[in-house]
């Protein structure tokens, strides 16, 4: 199969629902022939024109309030916003907005929209261009929060992103966007709400999302030397859960590492956990849930102090060895 | 006092004394609902539009039902002025399921999309880019709709104001930013919270067209809305129009005025929107007395039937709340 980048992934999910569905548009500071932050809409205001690939003045709240507008009255509109970090700008519209409006309307009305942002750490950024606040947005019912970790998931998960009838904030990590991956050519969709088990094991499972997915990976890889069977388990979207698999998974290893970038305080992987906890999965437990996340500080600058932050690839083979020790 | 009303074109006399009629129905249904709260029978908290009848019906005389407004946490008379019917909005209040909002809204989420309004909002300049997301869609769709965005004073200092007005202007969209200025934001006096003479001077900065109207003159309300709306289907871009008005009640139930005197009360009260449209009316020879006062009865018993309609309506189950989250 064809391998191309994360961000190529992203791009062809946008282009491809654009040339399906008129309504499809893009709006955000930069996306016109600059081609974005992160170069993910490269090359597409040449397709699609200024109308479609609509450039912004910098204003987070007006871009993404343009998008609940015109998603209310018959548009899908997706907005990207240059860092996540901004969604600090636009959250009245969408925590206030486009995630009460169905509810507080009694069923009418829909806001079939996207919001798209790069998370994450990683590019020396420091604490205003760095932070990973998904659970946030995930606290708020009526938004849907995705976290894809490989171009493959991106591209499938876009696609139901921009087909779905609900605001979706689509995290996409700024540090991921250059990896590569096996990303077929045609059109595909994957449901938001079905995790995905990036290896199968029986000793631990590691529930990672976004860029702690290829760390947990190679976490696996390593332990598996010493004799430790790791499953790693993506839940791909944050909100819908798919809570059948993780609960699944752990009942079959006894034993769970929960692992984000997110400052471990109040972080999603305390929701993670405790879903697990409430579970039946408990009854399988060998060992205490085990939690990595992000320090409690801002993200520093200094690249050393910047890794130390969040977890990494051994962190996440002690914390394996931990729960194994705490039988 | 203008006297004049062969300003507006194209206005039957029928609809003026509709007109008339609805700025009724606006007031009675605003001091029964203000009667209800003070007696318990309604919850929450409401904000009630007494003294600025001329300013929504005004505002939305001339449009379509394909028009669009969006409006404010005081936006009862809006709501009645594009067409919404007092029954299914005192239900609302009632917390009914046959409200417009299945009792799940209340006073400040009433929507009624099918005819144009994309909802009163409780958040302090939270309509404003969504009305601006609104007028994208008819200009990206071709559609000859125009989007009425109603705020208030206070909604003019908050960073959304101008962020959506902004793009408003630099994308040429059809919206018609109509500022109530009934010279407070809660106890906040405009003249202490902005130092312009005129909200509309403010148009200037973003190069967009501004007027002032007298807010309680239905007359000029519609006139300058009129050469709005015309402006925003002839493609000729959003337009600012600040209706200089007057709240008779407080900000909400809880508020005890303290922040201004019973003569500025007495003053504005003297300049009553009704009373003054009822005199213009009659000195054209539209209506009699003897008319008018049929008019104001049967306004009167709208409300009435209204609030024997919401009584008499079923309350919501608990199997009601987990529903509309998502579409």
């Amino acid at each position: 199969m064809r391998e191309i980048t994360y961000s190529e992934a992203v791009r062809e999910a946008l282009s491809q629902e654009m040339r399906k569905n008129d309504d499809v548009f893009i709006l955000g500071e930069d996306i016109g022939v600059y081609g974005g932050a992160f170069g993910v809409t490269r090359g597409m205001i040449e397709e699609f024109g200024p109308d479609r690939i609509r450039n912004t003045p910098i204003s987070e709240s007006g871009i993404a309030g343009a998008a609940v507008g015109s998603a209310l009255t018959g548009m899908r509109p997706i907005a990207e916003l240059q860092f996540s970090d901004f969604i600090t700008i636009a959250l009245d519209q969408m925590a206030n907005q486009a995630a009460k409006i169905r509810y507080m309307y009694g069923g009418k009305g829909k806001v079939p929209m996207v919001l798209r942002t790069p998370s994450g750490s990683g590019t020396g950024a420091a604490a205003q261009h760095s932070q990973s606040l998904e659970a946030w947005v995930a606290h708020v019912p009526g938004l849907k929060v995705v976290q894809p970790s490989t171009g493959y998931d991106a591209k499938g998960l876009l696609k139901a992103a921009i087909d779905d009838d609900n605001p979706v904030i689509f995290y996409e990590h700024k540090t991921l966007y250059g990896t590569k991956s096996d990303v077929p050519e045609e059109q595909y969709s994957i449901p938001l709400g079905q995790a995905d088990i990036k290896r199968e094991g029986t000793d631990v499972t590691i529930v990672a999302y976004a860029v702690m997915v290829p760390r947990a990976l190679e976490a696996a890889k390593e332990l598996e030397k010493e004799g430790i069977s790791v499953e790693v388990v993506d839940p791909r979207t944050l909100v819908p859960l798919d809570k059948e698999t993780i609960v699944k998974s752990v009942s079959k290893t006894g034993r769970v590492v929960v692992a984000h970038e997110a400052v471990k305080r109040g972080g999603y992987g305390g929701e993670i956990a405790s879903m697990i906890a409430e579970s039946d999965a408990f009854d399988f437990l060998d060992a205490p849930i085990k939690r990595l996340g992000g320090a409690e500080s801002p993200i520093p600058y200094n690249p050393e102090l910047e890794k130390a932050h969040v977890p990494q690839v051994p962190d996440m083979i002690k914390a394996v060895k931990e729960t194994l020790n705490k039988a | 006092m203008t006297k004049d009303v062969t300003l507006v074109p194209d206005v039957s006399q029928d609809k003026l004394v509709d007109l008339y009629k609805q700025m009724w129905v606006i007031r009675f249904f605003d001091e029964k609902v203000d009667e209800f709260f003070a007696k318990g029978m309604i919850h929450g908290t409401t904000h009630l539009a007494v003294g600025q009848e001329a300013s929504a019906a005004g505002a939305c005389a001339l449009l379509d039902n394909e028009d669009k407004i969006t409006s404010t946490h005081r936006g009862h008379g809006h709501c009645i002025a594009k067409g919404a019917t007092p029954d299914k909005m005192m239900a609302e209040l009632f917390g009914r399921t046959t409200g417009y909002c299945k009792g799940k809204g209340g006073s400040m989420h009433i929507a009624d999309i099918d005819i144009g309004n994309l909802g009163a909002n409780g958040i302090v300049a939270g309509g404003i880019p969504l009305a601006v997301g609104s007028a994208l869609t008819a200009k990206m769709k071709k559609h000859d709709y125009v989007t009425v965005c109603f705020f208030g004073d206070g909604a003019t200092n908050e960073g959304s104001f101008h962020e959506a007005v902004n793009l408003a202007s630099i994308w040429d969209l059809p919206v018609i930013f109509v500022c109530e200025n009934n010279l407070y934001g809660m106890s906040g006096n405009v003249n202490e919270m902005t130092n312009v003479k005129n909200i509309a001077d403010r148009a200037a900065a973003y190069g967009i067209q501004g007027a002032v109207a007298d807010g309680n003159d239905i007359v000029d309300m519609m006139n300058k809305t009129n050469d709005a709306v015309d402006r925003a289907r002839n493609g000729e871009g959003p337009s600012l129009i600040e209706a200089k008005t007057y709240r008779w009640k407080g900000h909400s139930k809880s508020d005890a005025k303290k922040y201004r005197t019973r003569e500025e009360e007495n003053e504005w009260k003297a300049k009553d929107p009704i009373k003054r449209f009822r005199e213009v009316l009659i000195e054209a020879d539209i209506l009699t007395e003897e008319k008018a006062e049929e008019i104001r009865k049967a306004a009167k018993k709208e409300i009435e039937d209204a609030v024997e309609f919401a009584e008499n309506s079923p309350m919501p189950t608990e199997d009601d709340l987990l529903t509309d989250v998502y579409a």
